[in-house]
């Protein structure tokens, strides 16, 4: 019978060892268990949370990059070929300019070789006729230097003449 | 191959424990012939004032507890003064005799008798020394009993089994207070998973999201308090062996604790189910009233019963299956009885934590709908 009977000494202890149990473990072991566990929870769903956001994120800048590459790609082809043509149309120009400066010192080189020559071929030319007066004249002066001379020139020339 | 190998070291560790505890009734049988199986069964699982450990019940090795009696002040002195005192016999009707231990030394003036501690009446005096007389009426003592305050067995493995469980939760209270909210290791590894279960199967799955932070720390200890003691109930020998949770007495505590615990707890919906429940007739509501107020009752009533019953009867299965031997006084029989006392012991591992989280789960569930709000 006193199986199912309480035993009050032992109803007692029991209070008092099951109170202070209580208020030790709630206070020092359950307390700090608890709050480091909630933290933790907390910290992974946070985590959590941050990385299917940052995914999210990471996917809109990657879009966003991809948007921007492209844009540069086709930024920078259009500046390549604006390049290419600026740049064949500047050697084109540059050519035209060569070959017009070209022609034209050519040009101008002619006509002054040509003014050069005319100079020249005019100053020979002086120099010629006075060249050929002067043999002429010493040329005369010595076939007419005595009278026999004059007399066979003018007798040669006078045979020279035919008289028809 | 190594884990058979583990497993039958496990089993002969077992086995000799075990013969910690049958030692005594063995040693008893080889005494007095006949072994009364229910009489040792009943003596392991009631209180006693001492701690036995081995050898016949006289003369043994045994812890002798503390006496502490209060009777006109408090009177403290060892349970040996009564174990090691003179042994009385009374003659009782229908030729049965009545054995009692007579106190000697700081016990003088008190008896022990089945467990229970009762003043003598002094009748007189008998060469110049008083004479003492423990009064049977029927199988009860007639004698008045001081307030017996004293560091039984159970209270002995009660404060055991406190201190075990403020070691271990302040190893893993210091271990996080250290660490701080990390990924937990060792003894917070292991006993992390049981204390988030507690707080979320338990507490949160049948209380008020809202409000079940609160119930927490008293489901915790209620749960822990239960599972460590039902397990140190499971080891046969010291400090292990006395069956506390199994104690009405006990139990009686901790079902009046949650019951404390709901009745405080208790909304004005909970208080308007009892005493008004709505939905129902004016007699109806008048003839439910008293049905509801034993209701609140027989809820903690229940958990009282429940885990008294289970843990005892586990050690008296346990008991019962190594007793066989004994019985037939041969020692053949333990192949028969440990592999089925084996059996028994680890389903008693199961059942011990059973026992908690069932305590805890229905204190969870009365809680809970003290706490619940209207929601019609």
């Amino acid at each position: 019978m006193d199986l199912i009977l309480p035993d009050f000494g032992l109803l007692v202890w029991t209070g008092i060892t099951f109170s202070l149990l209580l208020f030790l473990l709630a206070k020092f072991a359950w307390k700090p268990i608890l709050n480091a566990v909630n933290t933790r929870e907390q910290n992974i769903t946070d985590a959590l949370e941050l990385a299917e956001k940052t995914k999210a994120e990471m996917q809109a800048l990657k879009a966003e990059n991809d948007q921007i590459l492209k844009a540069a790609r086709a930024e920078r082809d259009q500046i390549l070929k604006e390049a290419k043509e600026a740049a064949n149309h500047m050697v084109e120009e540059a050519k035209g300019k060569a070959k017009d400066e070209a022609a034209k010192i050519v040009e101008s080189a002619r006509q002054n070789i040509n003014s050069e020559k005319a100079a020249a071929m005019a100053e020979i030319k002086n120099h010629v006729a006075s060249l050929s007066l002067e043999i002429a004249e010493k040329v005369v002066r010595h076939e007419l230097g005595s009278d026999d001379k004059q007399k066979a020139l003018a007798t040669q020339l006078a045979g020279e003449i035919k008289m028809n | 191959m190594q884990q058979a190998g583990k497993f039958s070291s496990l089993l002969q560790i077992f086995v000799f424990a075990l013969s910690f505890f049958v030692y005594q009734p063995f040693a008893k049988a080889s005494e007095e012939e006949n072994f009364n199986v229910g009489e040792m069964i009943m003596h392991h699982i009631k209180d006693a004032h001492e701690w036995h450990i081995a050898g016949p019940e006289h003369g043994g090795t045994s812890i002798y507890l503390p006496i502490i009696l209060h009777d006109n002040g408090f009177k403290v002195f060892s349970s040996k003064y009564f174990y090691h005192g003179k042994e009385i016999e009374v003659p009782g009707k229908d030729s049965v005799t009545y054995t009692y231990m007579e106190g000697v030394g700081p016990a003088k003036g008190y008896a022990l008798y089945h467990e229970e501690i009762y003043k003598l009446d002094k009748i007189g005096t008998s060469n110049g020394h008083a004479v003492y007389n423990l009064e049977f009426h029927g199988e009860h003592p007639h004698n008045a009993s001081p307030t017996d305050l004293s560091i039984t067995k159970n209270v002995a493995s009660l404060l055991f089994g406190s201190l075990l469980i403020l070691l271990i939760m302040f190893a893993v209270a210091r271990f996080y207070r250290k660490n701080g909210a990390v990924a937990p290791k060792g003894l917070a590894k292991f006993l992390e998973p049981i204390i988030v279960m507690v707080r979320d199967d338990i507490a949160k799955a049948n209380i008020d999201k809202h409000k079940y932070h609160k119930y927490v720390p008293y489901l915790l200890t209620i749960f822990f308090f239960i599972w460590i003691n039902n397990m140190l109930g499971l080891i046969p020998i010291i400090p292990g062996g006395a069956n506390l949770t199994g104690n009405i007495t006990i139990t009686l505590f901790l079902a009046f604790c949650t019951l404390l615990v709901t009745v405080f707890s208790g909304n004005k919906n909970y208080w308007g189910h009892i005493f008004w429940m709505p939905g129902i007739p004016v007699p109806m509501k008048i003839f439910m009233i008293p049905i509801e107020l034993i209701g609140i009752l027989t809820k903690p009533f229940a958990l009282m019963i429940r885990l008294f019953a289970n843990i005892t009867a586990g050690h008296i299965i346990v008991l019962a299956l190594i007793s066989i031997i004994f019985i037939n006084k041969n020692i053949a029989w333990a192949g028969l009885s440990v592999p089925m006392a084996l059996f028994i012991s680890v389903l008693e591992i199961l059942v011990a934590f059973l026992q908690g989280f069932l305590f805890a789960m229905l204190s969870a569930l009365f809680i809970g709908a003290a706490v619940e709000e209207a929601h019609h």
